[in-house]
């Protein structure tokens, strides 16, 4: 089993030269399983003993022709902050990104893993994984870590790309079990996802274009960040702002950090005059 | 009891390297060839779905001649060592260098052991570099041998009329048009009186390092085959 760990050149295993799956997930299972991050069992640990980083929340919402996914900056550890500029949003491949909320340590793998299978199916397929089929793939790696969830490590990630048969961004969302759901418009997870959803249902509007977009992502961010002690806001003193990924029919594309600065200066000069952010008409 | 006939193992080597080479020479030849923004791969290839020419890894590509099944897993092999190198170590960790050494033994165990046949392949495996001195490509035998080769290289049955085409017109600083040019142009030259190789029946490929992604490998649609060739005026 440990030839398959790659290393010294040697002759190919004979099981690298049989035809099987095209995913790469079910091939480390098979070849090098202590590689798979959901693969291990914490042993006997109490579901609330354990103390690991904490990533927290993560916004998405679609716009005409794309979707933008943003996500905060701060990793938890019980009440310490464990990390200031922590990246929770990835690209999957070049047409869709995943972020994550929930164990750290164990998502940063799970995204890992996730990012290697669908390279791996393009490579060895020819064609990549249709927006489904990705999605499909990650419930599968989402449910292969129900053990670790019981005990306290869950990992719940958030999944958007752009399809290119409806010529528009989706959004899919996860429960621990594998669950998978497809959401409309817009979705938020994480400690601070309530807040950011409520906010979102005030903002949001069908037609916004790209930029309005990702403000009003940006402002739910700052509207969880506000009630939610585990939700970073955007650091001034620092200049750490949200990452915020624009996933259209041109790829993946993380927006430069001086645009998301530009758009979180924006919000906070707002907010100086109105510090709950834009008010909504009552009707 | 009978006494087994006696087959001396330079006779035994030769058979089994005939019968390779006999089966590689009834396909058509890949040509690879260096450019200034990377390498390139053309094949004489009238499939849309079966390719000779894949993407291994971020800066790896693979190309072979023989028999598909033989080569198609050889390559299926070199994308799962790829993947999980770069899975449990780092991308920056998967070499060209490797993966030929891996396709190397691999080869040459098949090659001198009884019990199965020799593979009737032969495989570039290419890694370009940051710069086009950097670039490496390997060319690998039925027999598990590795060459180093520089600036172009031909494999296949009728490889030498092809290479000689292209040692007399090979410049250093290609364009990619005029790499695919040239090459498409040495493919047509495996015979007596060379022949014009279709734009639908070219299947080109390159490892572009001035590709803004991690992934340099990249397919030539037919439309940028055909417009290479178009361009033809010189």
């Amino acid at each position: 089993m440990s030839t398959a760990v790659p290393g010294q050149p040697a002759r190919l295993p004979v099981a690298y030269l049989t035809p099987g799956s095209a995913s790469f997930a079910d091939f480390v299972a098979g070849q090098a399983p202590d590689l798979l991050p959901t693969s291990r069992t914490a042993g006997a640990v109490a579901s609330t003993g354990l103390e690991v980083p904490h990533g927290t929340t993560i916004v998405s919402a679609t716009f005409d022709g794309g979707v933008v996914m943003a996500g905060d900056r701060r990793a938890t550890m019980g009440n310490i902050i464990a990390q200031r500029d922590i990246e929770k949003v990835f690209p999957a491949d070049e047409f869709s990104c995943v972020g994550i909320a929930g164990s750290a340590g164990l998502a940063v793998e799970l995204v890992r893993l996730f990012q290697t299978e669908l390279e791996h199916y393009e490579k060895i397929e020819g064609t990549p994984l249709s927006l489904d089929g990705k999605a499909n793939r990650l419930a599968g790696l989402i449910r292969a870590n129900l053990g670790m969830a019981m005990q306290g490590l869950a990992v719940v990630p958030l999944f958007a790309g752009y399809d290119p048969s409806q010529d528009g961004g989706r959004i899919f969302s996860y429960d621990v079990t594998g669950g998978r759901y497809e959401e409309t418009a817009f979705y938020a997870v994480g400690s601070g996802s309530l807040f950011a959803r409520g906010s979102l249902k005030k903002l949001y509007r069908d037609s916004l274009a790209r930029r309005d977009c990702v403000t009003a992502v940006v402002q739910a961010l700052y509207d969880a960040a506000d009630d939610d002690t585990a939700t970073g806001g955007p650091d001034l003193t620092r200049r750490i702002f949200p990452v915020v990924a624009v996933v259209t029919a041109d790829g993946y594309r993380r927006m430069p950090d001086d645009e998301v600065a530009a758009v979180a200066d924006e919000i906070v000069a707002a907010r100086m005059t109105r510090p709950d952010g834009p008010a909504a008409p009552l009707t | 009891m009978t006494t087994p006939f006696y087959v001396s193992p330079e006779q035994l080597m030769k058979d089994r390297a005939d019968f390779a080479r006999k089966g590689i020479a009834r396909g058509r030849s890949v040509v690879v060839v260096q450019y200034a923004d990377g390498i390139c791969f053309v094949a004489e290839n009238p499939s849309r779905a079966l390719h000779k020419v894949s993407e291994i890894y971020d800066r790896i590509a693979f190309a072979a001649v023989g028999r598909y099944n033989e080569f198609e897993n050889l390559r299926i092999a070199g994308v799962r060592l790829a993947d999980m190198r770069g899975y449990s170590y780092d991308r920056r960790d998967v070499s060209g260098r490797g993966l030929a050494n891996a396709y190397a033994q691999t080869l040459g165990t098949i090659f001198s052991s009884g019990g199965e046949k020799p593979y009737e392949v032969e495989i570039f495996v290419a890694e370009v570099g940051d710069a086009p001195d950097d670039d490496q490509v390997y060319r690998l035998t039925y027999d598990g041998s590795v060459a180093d080769e520089q600036r172009f290289a031909v494999m296949g049955g009728t490889a030498d009329k092809p290479a000689a085409y292209l040692g007399e017109h090979y410049r250093e600083g290609l364009s990619r048009p005029e790499a695919v040019r040239l090459a498409v142009q040495a493919l047509g030259h495996d015979v007596d009186s060379p022949r014009t190789v279709p734009a639908e029946d070219v299947e080109a490929a390159v490892l572009d390092r001035s590709r803004g992604q991690l992934r340099k490998f990249a397919r030539l649609s037919d439309h940028a085959v055909a417009d290479a060739l178009a361009a033809d005026s010189t």
